[in-house]
């Protein structure tokens, strides 16, 4: 910018000429660094390139490597939920079903809990407090999945077994739906032991990004909101939700791509067992997820490593119209506070 | 008139109340939940403790994987590989992964590269690690036949890429404009202007990506299962399918040895502290500099 400033306009002004030309005088280092920016910029460019590649490359080998199962089954692999290695024949139904049940169940306690959390944190706690707790839930965090897994297994299975489906078992056996959701043997896998370790190990990562969303508040708009009177939760409610609204969801989104793809946690309490044929919550079952990590390694390379491909290929989708919901409806959400104000 | 006035004040009233029990109500919620989650992770953290330093012995860091049922046994062959794959995989990643932030939010906020990029973005960063997995296993491992730790650093970093992007990116539009146009009106070039005024004002945030990019990635097992798979025996070669902590966990932990078990359990431990440690590490050295 500074090289293209104008000649000076002021001829006669002795004084003022002084002054231009000495601005008017490109910088010596910018000129001999000419060459930086356009190397930072096409280092960048490349970045952003390679990032598109990545996403067409991981598209384009799942779909070959799906291949022979595309197009043995098509679309019905959807809705088959036979699993079958040694007859060859292979359904994803079953691992569809697992894989919705267990994050669903995840996000319905997760989302709340992860709110109050982040809300206690920003408006509530005391100064002092404030730190450690949130150091402690992002350092949690960062806890690997695989350490939940392995506690799911062997502590909290167990637990839940004897404490929560045996109570439940003996109190809803009449119950016609009830008593068929808490059917099963006691041994605390299934869709609930993963779908509950799920919600524990989203929390913390959703409740530090949404604790980090409210941070970005102005503390201007918070502190009129309250001048004006409104009660804590009006603030959060009526002046932070809006102002992070985006922020929020995109902590949900997050939380629930995570649930989705999440391997290790529920590969160890899901049980790993390709059934349909009980309602019960506490029946091993199956997911995409742990039907690949099981599998895979020792799949042959023909009809079967293609429709665990195949299965991968659906949970990449899955996500992906998560995420296309989650971004229409964050466009919605700015759309109505438009037409609002 | 004055009955009037009476009954808009009674209303009023009867509001006010009404909002601070709102208040009331949903701050005890509040507080619940946040008891709520603490209970459930301190209970997971002490559960780790308790097992993971039981099956803690000096051997587990100086003796290779050992046999179902062996006596002794340790996990240096998988904590090696660990730290050699997850140190690779930061050091490929991050570069790209800040590049690429720093385009969208400097270079692209308004082109439709820009806006692609930041879409695509999302979903990677939301893509299942597994699935990070099977790309790799199609592009890398079914290629070259055979499993190896290369393909493993080349998993990882994938998963490094997005995290860091994202952080990066976000930091970087939190930056105000008038900082940027204070440096360009003192003639700054552009890749200066980013480099050493908006990247480092955002560097708290960037390095906050990278460390939770590295952590994210210490405990990822999906990911590895099919790529690097698993070693019983110590490696230095990248070629070679290379053991990894969590890896060798998952496969102690599934299985019914109870020395399997006990290593697992110590592992668990030893990647737990891992990765806390290294937190805490980071927000430390980071204090400091600021």
């Amino acid at each position: 910018m500074a090289a293209t400033l104008p000649a000076t306009p002021y001829g006669s002004d002795k004084k003022k000429m002084e002054r231009s030309a000495l601005g008017g005088e490109p910088p010596e280092r910018r000129r001999r660094l000419a060459w930086a920016d356009t190397a930072f910029s096409f280092a960048a460019h490349s970045a952003a390139w390679i990032t598109l590649a990545l996403l067409a490359g991981i598209i384009g080998s799942l779909v070959m490597g799906a291949w022979p199962s595309i197009r043995e089954y098509g679309l019905s692999f959807l809705w088959r939920s036979e699993w079958d290695p040694v007859e060859d024949r292979y359904g994803g139904l079953v691992m569809i079903y697992g894989t919705l049940a267990t994050s669903f169940i995840a996000l319905i306690i997760a989302v709340p809990v992860s709110f109050g959390i982040a809300l206690f944190l920003t408006e509530l706690s005391p100064n002092w407090l404030r730190r450690p707790l949130g150091v402690a839930i992002e350092l949690l965090a960062a806890v690997p999945s695989i350490v939940y897994g392995m506690w799911g297994l062997l502590v909290f299975g167990p637990i839940l077994a004897t404490y929560v489906q045996q109570p439940a078992q003996a109190l809803f056996s009449d119950v016609p739906i009830l008593g068929a959701l808490v059917s099963g043997a006691p041994v605390g896998i299934g869709i609930l032991s993963a779908g509950i370790i799920l919600a524990i190990m989203v929390i913390p990562f959703v409740a530090s990004v949404m604790r980090d969303v409210f941070e970005t508040t102005p503390a201007m708009l918070k502190e009129s909101a309250y001048a004006l009177g409104s009660t804590t939760w009006e603030v959060v409610w009526k002046v932070v939700l809006p102002y992070t609204k985006s922020g929020v969801v995109g902590a949900i989104m997050l939380g629930l791509g995570r649930a989705l793809g999440e391997t290790m946690a529920v590969t160890f309490v899901i049980g790993n067992f390709n059934q349909l044929n009980s309602l019960s919550l506490f029946e091993a079952a199956n997911s995409i997820t742990s039907a690949i990590a099981n599998e895979f390694a020792e799949a042959n390379p023909g009809l079967h490593q293609a429709s665990l491909m195949y299965l991968g290929l659906i949970l990449f989708f899955i996500t992906f119209a998560v995420l296309a919901m989650s971004k229409l409806l964050l466009s919605r959400l700015q759309k109505s506070e438009g037409g609002r104000t | 008139m004055s009955a009037n006035l009476l009954n808009f004040d009674a209303s009023k009233l009867a509001m006010h109340a009404r909002r601070k029990r709102v208040n009331a109500v949903t701050l005890t919620l509040s507080l619940a939940a946040m008891a709520f989650g603490l209970f459930w992770l301190a209970w997971i953290l002490i559960e780790t403790i308790r097992l993971g330093v039981g099956g803690l012995a000096l051997s587990v860091f100086t003796e290779m994987t050992p046999p179902p049922l062996a006596e002794t046994g340790g996990l240096a062959n998988a904590i090696f590989g660990s730290i050699v794959m997850v140190g690779l995989a930061t050091a490929l990643g991050t570069p790209v992964g800040i590049m690429c932030g720093v385009y969208i939010a400097e270079y692209g906020s308004r082109t439709w590269l820009g806006q692609v990029t930041q879409f695509i973005n999302d979903i990677l960063l939301s893509a299942p690690s597994i699935v990070i997995g099977l790309f790799v296993y199609a592009v890398v491992v079914a290629q070259v036949r055979s499993f190896s730790a290369w393909a493993g650093i080349f998993a990882l970093s994938l998963i490094v890429i997005p995290v860091v992007i994202r952080t990066t990116e976000n930091m970087l539009s939190l930056i105000p404009n008038t900082l940027r146009e204070a440096a360009y009106a003192l003639g700054t070039p552009k890749w200066k202007v980013i480099w050493s005024v908006t990247l480092k004002a955002a560097r708290a945030g960037v390095l906050t990506g990278i460390l939770l990019a590295l952590a994210r990635i210490a405990g990822e097992t999906a990911p590895l299962l099919f790529t690097a798979l698993s070693n019983q025996f110590f490696t230095t070669s990248l070629a070679d399918p290379m053991a990894s902590l969590p890896v060798t966990i998952f496969k102690f932990a599934m299985s019914p040895y109870d020395n399997w078990r006990d290593l697992a359990w110590a592992g668990v431990f030893l990647i737990t502290l891992g990765v806390l440690a290294l937190n805490i590490l980071a927000r430390v050295l980071f204090r400091k500099k600021d």
